[in-house]
């Protein structure tokens, strides 16, 4: 499906929403793990400022997709993708792009908090400092933002010298979307970034993921259905690698338009 | 009137959930819908019997009764729909037939009521003038046509059968054209003899309490459109909702 046919029927849908722009373009995308091809021609935009989610039963491929969209993957030898994914019209698979700077924009959360054990403030500050020289005020304004971004410069203002190990799981994920704003991303990837976390956590983060959408761009991976129907302007269902239903949101969760999204949805899946 | 033996369709079109007591409960509630759509059909026929002059016994208990456990049974399937939704947060389909059947017994409990009038303004001018008579079997008619539509709408409740929803929607538009025949004659014997007006109007309650029966009938099938194509068809004609369900 082409972002074309989304918007346009977003509009109809929802007169007076923006048009919307995509930030990010995947074009006929493959992935392998050495011989195993993970992700089967992947056509679909992230928009711009507006959140898209994907969805899909365990091994659909949908956190392959999300890690293709930093190249997360390159990390790992025998991984490869084959197509385009345009960032702002540049296709940030070419060789020759700066892997470090395309992380700068497209910044990740995984599922599990992963703090760095240093304080709190330093766990924001030493990624702003790879990328950017900068006195120590405005540090400590950075911080500060970031912190307030992330819901959390309340809790921590008074406790930034403290460990970001000793938060609980809940701030502790905070604290990491914290360090992933702070770099001034473009794009937000969170790769199931509340199923460790308790409820209360859950609904601050996803109050957050609405809070963040005015300035970025956000991609989620959820097994959480109804989170991404409550979070997300775009859902994305997969299925066995391949891109089965791409639509708003509040459509696919009423009236999908395959058996094999509405069946997954409302839990008769296998 | 033997009702035909209703084949709930819904585990023939759709998987079963991976939690099966999600599907029993699913099925309890569509049982429950056909279970009072059924005591709704009884009721109406037992008003229609005495329309037709039949000097059943008790008539206005049977009916009352009816009417009471037409009640219950919404209060319980509305509870139910609660229920469900609190704790299985349904989607997609599930969630459109679930706010569906809220609908659609909300329209049955409302059809038991018209009835219940329909039966007491039946017994009240049974065995008065030959006018009333005479009127009265028109009224039993029209009475006829709705329940046939009734049935029809619940039939298609139970198959969820977009299709024929059109019928119903069809059927409707006759109903309002014999509840205007109905009305014309009437106003003309009331010109003529201002001593049969307290009789005739008598005979406009029960044709307006069919008229209604009918909507309400057509209520039901534009909600199975709902569930089945996902589109709002409450104020699109037959022809509009033909074109809707050909198009799919």
């Amino acid at each position: 499906m082409n972002f074309d046919s989304v918007a346009a029927r977003t509009e109809t849908a929802a007169p007076g929403l923006p048009p919307m722009a995509p930030k990010m373009s995947i074009r006929k995308l493959d992935f392998f793990y050495g011989n195993f091809q993970g992700l089967k021609d992947i056509n679909m935009d992230v928009a711009q400022r507006h959140v898209t989610a994907f969805i899909g039963p365990s091994g659909c491929g949908k956190s392959t997709l999300l890690r293709t969209l930093n190249r997360m993957y390159s990390l790992y030898p025998g991984q490869r993708a084959v197509g385009e994914i345009l960032l702002d019209g540049e296709n940030i698979l070419a060789p020759g792009v700066d892997i470090n700077m395309l992380r700068a924009k497209v910044g990740m959360v995984f599922q599990k908090p992963t703090p760095f054990p240093m304080s709190i403030y330093d766990n924001i500050a030493f990624g702003v400092s790879l990328y950017e020289q900068m006195s120590q005020r405005q540090m400590d304004e950075r911080v500060e933002w970031a912190l307030t971004k992330a819901a959390m410069w309340n809790e921590a203002k008074d406790k930034l010298k403290q460990s970001g190990m000793a938060l609980s799981g809940g701030q502790q994920q905070r604290l990491c979307i914290a360090r992933a704003v702070a770099v001034k991303p473009e794009v937000l990837l969170l790769d199931e970034p509340t199923s460790a976390l308790d409820p209360i956590s859950t609904a601050k983060i996803e109050e957050l993921i609405t809070e963040l959408k005015e300035d970025y761009t956000i991609a989620i991976v959820t097994h959480n259905m109804q989170q991404a129907a409550r979070v997300s302007d775009f859902t994305a269902y997969m299925y066995l690698g391949e891109l089965i239903e791409f639509g708003a949101t509040d459509e696919l969760f009423l009236k999908p338009k395959r058996k094999e999204t509405e069946d997954y949805i409302t839990g008769r899946f296998g | 009137m033997r009702r035909r033996q209703r084949q709930p369709a819904w585990t023939e079109q759709m998987n079963e959930h991976t939690h099966k007591q999600f599907d029993a409960e699913m099925e309890a509630i569509r049982s429950g819908v056909l279970a009072m759509g059924g005591l709704v059909e009884t009721q109406l026929a037992r008003a229609i019997a005495v329309l037709g002059d039949s000097e059943a016994d008790g008539t206005m208990d049977h009916v009352g009764a009816d009417e009471r456990q037409i009640n219950q049974m919404q209060v319980t399937i509305d509870q139910q729909c609660s229920q469900i939704i609190a704790k299985r947060q349904p989607a997609a389909i599930d969630l459109r037939m679930i706010l569906t059947i809220t609908k659609i017994v909300n329209d049955l409990e409302r059809i038991g009521d018209e009835v219940k009038k329909i039966a007491y303004k039946a017994v009240q001018t049974r065995g008065s003038d030959q006018l009333t008579k005479v009127r009265r079997h028109d009224v039993a008619r029209a009475a006829a046509h709705a329940q046939e539509m009734l049935q029809v709408a619940l039939d298609v409740f139970a198959r969820l059968d977009a299709a024929a929803a059109a019928e119903v929607i069809d059927r409707d538009e006759e109903i309002d054209a014999a509840f205007h025949a109905i009305l014309r004659q009437l106003i003309s014997y009331m010109m003529e003899d201002p001593r049969t007006i307290t009789a005739a109007l008598e005979i406009v309650f029960i044709a307006k309490s069919i008229e209604r029966i009918g909507d309400h009938a057509k209520n039901i099938a534009e909600a199975v459109v709902q569930v089945v194509m996902g589109k709002d068809v409450r104020h699109a004609s037959a022809e509009q909702i033909r074109a809707e369900v050909a198009e799919e």
